[in-house]
């Protein structure tokens, strides 16, 4: 504990520093215009227990889905035919015909009919983004109450007519006679017809989000032992939670499913070296990254309800944790400079400087495990000097975190990671355990929550405890 | 979904639960009514069960008896907007008759009664009510006043029996002090002619203090209050849940977290909210109170209704059986009391209902465990009487009998079916049967009623 005090208080990166042109970081640290008018608070959350792809929820929609969350967590507080001040999810893997996903689920759920919502979409941040976009509309009045949710189904995912046959189907649509039709149906070939399913692959570079990180692993020197002891430590810490009754106002279960499907609770570390690399697998030797030190594809929802503390106090409902603060961060992994997964090691240090924190003032982290390489090079990254000089424009390491302190209630390497619906476990989670934890040396506990994102971005925010 | 198919799904899921037996349905009308008359099958009449704003009865109600006690009843009965009659019309369909015999002394004395009652009983109409009001005999009585009184038993027990068409007899024990028209037998009376006791055949309601002298509201009378319902995903409980609801009062439901998702339903269907929690950990009592205060400011009304059954014969029976069942059915309502009672947010008039089992009366085969726990109940329920009337609260048990849920349909069909058709009704009842009297015991007007067991079975042929 007193290690990482000495390493991060001597490196906070002062706003506005100069800094070699290759700092992400500092130079772009936002200064708040003014204190929030007043606060958003997490009054709690509900989630459906998530379940590995093709499993309990094989047949369920991602609108099934989040409705099932919502409703579970409208009955946690007593919010039957409630208008909520507006409800934002969304989903990554998402059919056309969802456009209203959320607005949807709404209507289908007990919330009054009278209650707005929107569909937002950034990838794996999509439920942090809900939660700080929402919590923002509350501390600026445009709203009293909200529900941050997201959702997504990888069973049920989009299917995609290829290109080819979707260009054909278009102009046959705008044909007006029979010759026409004709002459534009026989223009299908049989390539044509199989069929286009969504993949975890970057656009920009046709490498899938696991052979990103087998990179950036590697460029970290991340051992295999590391993150196999990351990924038993998910599911004895997930599996002891849930002994302890920790979810038994979280989790609301859905289609006969009472637990995350994911978690091995009896998993140990001669098991889980006893699996073949699946990712990076062209490092040869170097390749460390296996199906146990990696998430499964999963399906499930989660939801958080926020508030003003006024919404909150009228309806005697509990406070447990307000939003401070949020960033959001992007690296250019397109060019290789930084890994796919690396923008979180640039938004923290950023939102910690402009909240005056460092690491040593976080009572607990919760650091989103894509894979068990991404958290390890992630801390890596602050511990490394050179980093911290050149990329953050820091006088040295970022820091480093006491490990006591990390995912101590599991995380995605065991529940699994439904993309959207992540944050939302995350964040009611963390508020959770700040409220129970109480003050700490006088002042409110405070955690970290981190989530990395396709595309090379990473959302990360600040929760105080009640 | 629009919000009006919510409400169709929403619906359809509490008819579910609802649905009257398909033999029932067959021997009520047409061709299946006549083929049961023929053959002299039973014909199980379709009960009539409440409805907010319906009538109280169906018809006029005769009142029978001479004293000052019948006067009064008769008296309630007119504020009522009831239409009384002193004497029977002859030919006139009667939807009650009420003989009040509050001033027995000899069992000489039933004859005049009991046979204008018999003369009338031809002509009550279908789903009447025959409510005898009497006094309890206990050993200080005269031998001839303890037999006249206790006589009013074997006569409202037969009198059951032998009646039809969905009509049932039951009867109000007064404590010595208490007048007819006190406001707790004022309750039980009109509990017994309403729909709401469609199931309770035979039975009685002993009103032990005057109660509550507050201004009834019939139609809700536990508005304002908040009741907790332990096991209230499914079933009976659910039913409990949805009652108590309707009849005014917030209501927390409580069941474990793997029957969350049913759980979330019936809390948003009847504007609660849901506490998934086991009731056998240790602080259950405490976090149920914790929740109750924490949201609503205070806790009035608990209903005991989480049980499950591990059935085996006693020969056959293992530690794992017979140690879940009393853990669930009655060693986790006796922590959970102790918690209530230890809190002075507990102490405004409370009410504690359990719900109890005829298997707890009469015994049931391969229900040694099962029996223990429900008989368990009754017991605590009478010990802990005195600790509530303390604080001017009452603890009851409401005792069904075969009550059609998602566990009686799996018992298999020809056991079912034999078990259905084993009382003065002829069938199953349903779990709202079992909430309309646990929504009684929590009315404010009975709150001279208290350390009960009221079976709600049809007059099973079983036990007492």
């Amino acid at each position: 504990m007193t290690t990482p005090q000495a390493t991060a208080s001597a490196n906070q990166p002062a706003r506005g520093a100069t800094a070699s042109e290759d700092t992400a970081s500092t130079g772009k640290v936002a200064t708040p215009l003014f204190a929030a008018p007043r606060k958003a608070v997490i009054v709690g959350g509900n989630r459906i227990p998530f379940a590995r792809s093709g499993g309990a929820y094989a047949h369920s929609s991602n609108q099934d889905m989040l409705t099932a969350a919502l409703d579970g967590l409208v009955a946690r507080f007593g919010l039957a035919d409630e208008e909520i001040g507006e409800v934002a999810a969304g989903a990554v893997l998402k059919h056309s015909r969802d456009f209203n996903l959320t607005r949807e689920a709404v209507l289908g759920s007990a919330l009054s009919a009278t209650t707005p919502a929107y569909d937002l979409q950034q990838a794996c941040a999509t439920g942090m983004e809900a939660v700080i976009g929402l919590s923002n509309k509350i501390k600026l009045g445009q709203i009293d109450s909200a529900i941050a949710g997201g959702v997504d189904s990888a069973s049920d995912a989009p299917i995609a007519v290829s290109e080819g046959l979707r260009a054909i189907l278009l102009d046959l649509n705008r044909a007006k006679t029979m010759g026409q039709k004709v002459k534009i149906i026989s223009r299908i070939r049989p390539k044509d017809l199989s069929p286009d399913a969504p993949s975890t692959g970057e656009p920009r570079t046709g490498l899938s989000m696991g052979e990103h990180q087998a990179l950036t692993t590697a460029q970290w020197n991340i051992t295999r032992q590391a993150q196999d002891e990351l990924a038993l430590a998910s599911h004895k810490n997930l599996a002891a939670a849930y002994d302890h009754h920790f979810f038994d106002d979280l989790i609301t279960p859905f289609r006969g499913l009472n637990r995350d499907s994911n978690m091995r609770a009896d998993s140990s570390l001669e098991k889980l070296a006893k699996l073949k690399p699946a990712f990076g697998k062209s490092l040869g030797d170097a390749a460390t990254m296996t199906a146990g030190n990696s998430t499964p594809l999963t399906d499930g929802a989660s939801t958080v309800l926020l508030a003003s503390e006024e919404w909150a106090a009228a309806r005697d409902l509990p406070i447990l944790a307000d939003v401070l603060d949020g960033e959001a961060a992007a690296v250019d992994f397109v060019h290789g400079k930084d890994g796919l997964l690396m923008a979180p090691a640039f938004a923290v240090p950023r939102l910690l400087a402009r909240n005056g924190l460092t690491l040593a003032d976080i009572d607990y982290f919760e650091i989103h495990e894509a894979f068990a390489g991404t958290v390890l090079s992630t801390l890596a990254a602050w511990e490394d000097e050179e980093f911290g000089q050149t990329r953050l424009g820091l006088d040295g390491a970022f820091g480093s975190i006491d490990r006591a302190k990390l995912n101590v209630n599991g995380s995605s390497l065991a529940a699994g990671h439904p993309f959207a619906a992540t944050g939302g476990r995350l964040v009611a989670s963390l508020a959770k355990m700040l409220h129970e934890r109480g003050p700490v040396d006088g002042r409110p506990a405070r955690g970290l929550i981190s989530v990395c994102a396709a595309g090379g971005q990473g959302v990360v925010a600040i929760l105080e405890g009640r | 979904m629009s919000p009006q198919n919510k409400q169709n799904s929403q619906s359809k899921t509490s008819a579910l639960h609802e649905k009257t037996d398909k033999y029932t349905e067959f021997v009520s009308r047409g061709f299946g009514k006549d083929l049961a008359k023929r053959l002299g099958l039973p014909q199980p009449a379709v009960l009539r069960r409440y409805t907010p704003n319906g009538p109280l009865v169906q018809g006029p109600i005769l009142v029978l008896g001479q004293g000052a006690g019948a006067d009064a009843v008769a008296q309630v009965l007119l504020d009522w907007h009831q239409d009384v009659r002193r004497h029977a019309t002859p030919k006139e369909k009667l939807g009650a008759i009420v003989a009040v015999l509050d001033e027995l002394e000899h069992p000489d004395q039933l004859s005049t009664p009991m046979l204008a009652l018999g003369a009338a009983l031809r002509d009550l109409n279908k789903n009447a009510r025959v409510v005898t009001v009497s006094r309890v005999a206990s050993i200080s009585d005269a031998p001839a006043v303890a037999a006249a009184r206790n006589g009013v038993d074997g006569i409202v027990r037969s009198l059951a029996k032998e009646l039809r068409a969905g009509a049932t007899a039951n009867g109000i024990l007064l404590a010595n002090d208490i007048a007819a028209q006190a406001p707790s037998a004022v309750a039980a009376l009109r509990f017994f002619l309403s729909a709401r006791s469609a199931f309770v055949d035979g039975q009685f309601l002993t009103a032990s203090s005057a109660g509550s002298t507050a201004a009834p509201d019939w139609d809700k009378p536990l508005n304002g209050s908040v009741a907790v319902v332990t096991g209230a995903a499914r079933g009976i409980g659910a039913s409990i849940a949805r009652t108590l609801a309707r009849d005014g009062a917030t209501v927390l439901v409580v069941d474990v977290p793997a029957a969350g998702d049913h759980l979330a339903a019936v809390a948003n269907e009847i504007h609660g909210t849901a506490l998934q929690l086991d009731i056998t950990s240790l602080d259950a009592g405490e976090r149920i109170l914790e929740h109750a205060i924490s949201r609503y400011g205070r806790l009035d009304i608990v209903v005991h209704n989480a049980g499950i059954t591990r059935d085996k014969l006693l020969a056959n029976m293992d530690a794992a059986k017979w140690d879940s069942v009393i853990a669930v059915n009655i060693a986790s309502q006796l922590r959970m009391n102790e918690a209530f009672l230890a809190s002075s947010d507990f102490a405004n008039n409370p009410r504690i209902i359990s719900v109890a089992s005829t298997s707890g009366i009469a015994g049931n085969r391969g229900q040694s465990n099962y029996a223990a726990s429900k008989a368990g109940v009754m017991g605590m329920v009478r010990s802990t009487a005195p600790l509530l009337s303390e604080r001017g609260g009452t603890v009851n048990a409401v005792a069904p009998g075969f009550i059609e849920t998602d566990m009686t349909a799996k018992i298999p069909f020809a056991t079912r079916e034999v078990a259905r058709r084993l009382n003065s009704l002829q069938q199953g009842g349903k779990p709202s049967d079992v909430a309309e009297a646990i929504a009684f015991f929590a009315q404010p007007q009975a709150a001279g009623v208290t350390a009960n067991v009221l079976r709600v079975c049809g007059q099973n042929m079983v036990g007492q």
